[in-house]
C-alpha cells in the first residue's frame, strides 16, 4: 500500500524524523483554516500518489490564507495524470538552502535492504541513477542490523558530506530506519530531504509503502486505506477475501493460483487478438480449495462488471480434484441463479478430471460450455465475448 | 537421483498439529515421504495418528522444539505449515537448530520477517563454509521427487518419476506443467513461490539441475516482479549445458498492481514479462507463449 504525501508525513513525525508543519484540507475553507493555524508563508500541495504534481500545477505558494484558499479551490477536483486530486496539504513553508535524496528500499535480488544518498535532490531519481550514477550512493545492510550510527554514516560519507554534516544527516537516516522497521515499510522516500538556512535537515517530501503482509501487527495501517480511491469491484472482492485485480477488458477470469491465473489472463489476451481484440477483464485467484461459495463469490464480483460479456473459468485440479471444483461451480450457479447471465467456459484439468467433467455434463446448465484445453477455453471465451 | 530431496530424507513437519499441518502430513506420507515426526512446544510429547504409505496405522511423535526433533529422529528436512504471524520463529527456530532444507509453504509472511530470517541464515554456516539450512519458499508449494518424496503441498499423483527438473514461482502453473509433460516425467520439482525474498532462486536450482545426472532437461518457469528471471538468464548462458526452455506469466499485468503473489508486481518499467521473456530468449532458451507451448517446446528439446 503507497500512502499519500501527508501520510508519510505524520508518520515520519511519529517517529522522530524531523518534518515540517502540515494539515490535510478536503475544501478551500479547510485550506484556509489550515494556513492561519500553520501561519506564514504556506505551500499547498495536491495529494496523489502520482509524481510530477508540481509540473501539472498541483503545488502553489500562498503568502496569505486566502491565497491558501484560492490554490486550494484550484487545485481540488484537478486531474494529474488520471488521478483526481480530493485532498490538498497545507504545509509550513520552508527556508530551503540545499536539497538532498534519501530513500531506504527491500532489495529484491540481494535479499537485503539498501539505503540510497544523493546530495542532489529535488529530481527525478531514476534520471540520476541512469546519468550519473557516481552521484547516488547505494549501500546495503542486513535487516537484522539495521542503520546504525555507523552505517548511517557510511552512508552520508558515500554520499560525499563533509565531517562537519554527516552526524546531523546520521541521525536523520537512523529515524528513518526507525520509521521503516517499525511500520513494515517497503519503501522510505524523502526527495528532498533539505537543509534549511538554519541548517536543519528535514524531511519535506515523503513516499512511503507498506507491506499489506504486516497488517496482522500493524492495526493502523488499516485507517490509512483510501477507500474512496478503491474501485468498487476491488473493494467488494476484498470484502469477500477475495484477490482480484479489475483490468479494462470484456473476459472475466476465475481461476486457482497467482501464476495460473496471470497465465489465463495472457492466453486470452492472445486469443483475443483473433477476436477483434477482446481483452480479459481480471485478475481473480480464487485459491486451491475452490469451494461452491467462494466460486459463487468470484462469480458474482466478475458479473458486476458491465463490461464483462463472458467469462473464463480455469482451475487445475491439484489437491482439490476436478470433482468437488465441478460440483462447486454447479452450487455456485444455483446460489446466484437469475443473477448469472453470461456464458461461462469451464476448463478443467488434473486430478479425477474425467468425472468432473461428467459432472459438469450432466447438470447441463445452459451457461456453462466445458473446454478441454486452456488454449481451447480462452479462444472460446473471448470468442463469446466478441458477439 | 534428484535434487535437495530424496526417499532417503527424514522430514519432520512444524505446525504438524494444525488443520494444513495434519492435511499435509497425510499426503506427504501417502506420496512415500519418509515423515519422521512433528513440532509443536505446546504439544510435546503427544502423538499423532497417520497411515503410512502402505496404509499402515503410524504414530508420529511431536517435539517441543527442531533441535529436539533432529537430534531423536535424524530429521534433516523441515516443513513449515504454521501461520504468518509465528512463521520467523518456526524459521528462526529450524535454522538456529541447523536443519539441512527447510521449506516455508505459508503464504502472507511479512517480507521484513522473511528478509530477517533469511539473511540470519547465511551466518550459520556448516562445517564447509556455506550456509547449513536451504531454505525453500516462504509463499511456495515446496519440493517434490516424485516416486520419493514430498516436502510440501503439490499434488504428488499427478505425475512419475523422469529426466526434467522443474523450477517456478508458481504453484498450481507447476501443476499444469507437470500434468502436461506427466509421460515423460520428473526427477525433481521445486516451487520456489512468488514472494519479494525467498530463500533457494532460480539460479540455485539450476545449478542443482546442470549437476544432476538423472536430469536431462529443465523447465523455468518465471513471472513478472523483481529481475530473478534475468539473472536466471544470464546464468543459463555461463553455465547451464542442458537444454532449458521457459515460461512467463503476466504479459496482461497492468502497472503496479500486485498480482496474487506478494512479489509479482511490475514497478514502473522494471519486472515486466517481456523483459524476461527477451532475457531468456537472448541466452538461447525457447519461451512459451502458453504453458502447452512451453511443454511442445520441452518435448521437442528432448528426444529421450
Amino acid at each position: 500500500m503507497d500512502l499519500y504525501e501527508y501520510q508519510a508525513r505524520d508518520l515520519f513525525e511519529a517517529h522522530g524524523v524531523p518534518v515540517l508543519a502540515g494539515i490535510v484540507a478536503q475544501t478551500p475553507e479547510e485550506a484556509k483554516a489550515a494556513a492561519e493555524q500553520i501561519g506564514g508563508v504556506v505551500v499547498v500541495k495536491a495529494q496523489v500518489k502520482v509524481g510530477g504534481r508540481g509540473k501539472a500545477g498541483g503545488v502553489k505558494l500562498a503568502k496569505t490564507p486566502e491565497e491558501a484558499y484560492e490554490h486550494a479551490q484550484a487545485i481540488l477536483g484537478m486531474d494529474i495524470k488520471g488521478h483526481t486530486v480530493h485532498r490538498v496539504m497545507i504545509a509550513q513553508g520552508a527556508d530551503i538552502a540545499e536539497e538532498y535524496y534519501f530513500s531506504i528500499l527491500l532489495d529484491r535480488a540481494e535479499r537485503n535492504y539498501l539505503a540510497m544518498c544523493s546530495k542532489e535532490g529535488g529530481v527525478e531519481i531514476e534520471q540520476l541513477a541512469v546519468e550519473s550514477p557516481e552521484k547516488l550512493a547505494k549501500v546495503n545492510f542486513d535487516p537484522n542490523e539495521g542503520i546504525t550510527e555507523a552505517k548511517a554514516a557510511e552512508i552520508a560519507e558515500k554520499a560525499g558530506f563533509s565531517s562537519e554534516e554527516v552526524p546531523a544527516l546520521a541521525e536523520v537516516f537512523q529515524q528513518l530506519w526507525t520509521a521503516f522497521s517499525s511500520e513494515d515499510a517497503t519503501l522510505v522516500e524523502v526527495n528532498p530531504l533539505v537543509k534549511t538556512g538554519e541548517g536543519r535537515i528535514i524531511a519535506l517530501d515523503g513516499k512511503v509503502t507498506l507491506d499489506e503482509n504486516a497488517a496482522f501487527r500493524q492495526p493502523g495501517h488499516a485507517e490509512l486505506v483510501d477507500e474512496s480511491a478503491e474501485d468498487p469491484l476491488e473493494a467488494k472482492a476484498k470484502a469477500n477475501d477475495l484477490n482480484y485485480v479489475k483490468l479494462d477488458g470484456q473476459v472475466g477470469i476465475i481461476g486457482n493460483g497467482a501464476g495460473l491465473v496471470m497465465s489465463t489472463l495472457d492466453v486470452v489476451a492472445y486469443a483475443g487478438e483473433a477476436h477483434n481484440g477482446v481483452k480479459p477483464a481480471n485478475f481473480l485467484d480464487i485459491g486451491g480449495g475452490a469451494s461452491a461459495e467462494v466460486m459463487a463469490n468470484g462469480l458474482d464480483v466478475i458479473l458486476g462488471d458491465d463490461q464483462v460479456k463472458s467469462v473464463f473459468v480455469n482451475v487445475f485440479g491439484g489437491i482439490t480434484s476436478c470433482d468437488a471444483v465441478a460440483n462447486g461451480i454447479v452450487k455456485a450457479l444455483e446460489i446466484l441463479g437469475d443473477t448469472a447471465t453470461k456464458p461461462l467456459v469451464v476448463r478443467l484439468d488434473g486430478n479425477n478430471v474425467e468425472e468432473g467433467r461428467r459432472i459438469l455434463a450432466e447438470a447441463n446448465h445452459p451457461l456453462v460450455i466445458t473446454a478441454d484445453t486452456m488454449d481451447g477455453g480462452a479462444d472460446k471465451a473471448a470468442e463469446l465475448a466478441n458477439k | 537421483m534428484s535434487i535437495y530431496l530424496n526417499k532417503d530424507s527424514k522430514v519432520i513437519v512444524q505446525g504438524i498439529t494444525g488443520g494444513e499441518g495434519t492435511k499435509h502430513t497425510a499426503l506427504m506420507l501417502k506420496a512415500g515421504t519418509n515423515v519422521v515426526g512433528g513440532v509443536n512446544a505446546r504439544k510435546a510429547g503427544t502423538t499423532v495418528s497417520h497411515k503410512d504409505a502402505e496404509g499402515n496405522d503410524l504414530e508420529l511423535p511431536v517435539f517441543g522444539s527442531v533441535s529436539e526433533a533432529m537430534e531423536k529422529t535424524g530429521a534433516d528436512v523441515s516443513v513449515v505449515f504454521v501461520p504468518p504471524k509465528f512463521a520467523k520463529d518456526a524459521a528462526i527456530e529450524a535454522i538456529e537448530a541447523g536443519i539441512g532444507l527447510l521449506v516455508v509453504i505459508t503464504e502472507g509472511i511479512p517480507v521484513q520477517d522473511s528478509a530477517e530470517f533469511y539473511n540470519l541464515s547465511l551466518t550459520k554456516t556448516g562445517p564447509d563454509g556455506k550456509p547449513a539450512t536451504r531454505i525453500i519458499g516462504p509463499n511456495c508449494p515446496g519440493i517434490i521427487t516424485p516416486g520419493e518424496a514430498l516436502a510440501g503441498i503439490t499434488p504428488a499423483n499427478i505425475t512419475t518419476k523422469g529426466p526434467i527438473g522443474l523450477v517456478s514461482k508458481s504453484g498450481t502453473l507447476t501443476y499444469q506443467m507437470m500434468y502436461e509433460l506427466r509421460d515423460i516425467g520428473f526427477s525433481t520439482s521445486i516451487g520456489i513461490g512468488g514472494d519479494p525474498v525467498i530463500g533457494t532462486t532460480h539460479i540455485d536450482a539450476l545449478e542443482a539441475f546442470e549437476a544432476d545426472p538423472d536430469t536431462k532437461a529443465i523447465v523455468m518457469i518465471g513471472e513478472i516482479g523483481g529481475d530473478a528471471e534475468e539473472r536466471a538468464a544470464e546464468y543459463i548462458k555461463a553455465n547451464v549445458t542442458k537444454p532449458v526452455v521457459g515460461y512467463v506469466a503476466g504479459f496482461t499485468a497492468p502497472e503496479g498492481k500486485t498480482m496474487g503473489h506478494a512479489g509479482a508486481i511490475v514497478s514502473g518499467s522494471s519486472g515486466t514479462a517481456e523483459a524476461k521473456k527477451e532475457a531468456l530468449e537472448a541466452a538461447g532458451v525457447k519461451v512459451g507463449k502458453t504453458p502447452s507451448e512451453t511443454a511442445a517446446l520441452l518435448r521437442e528439446v528432448y528426444s529421450g
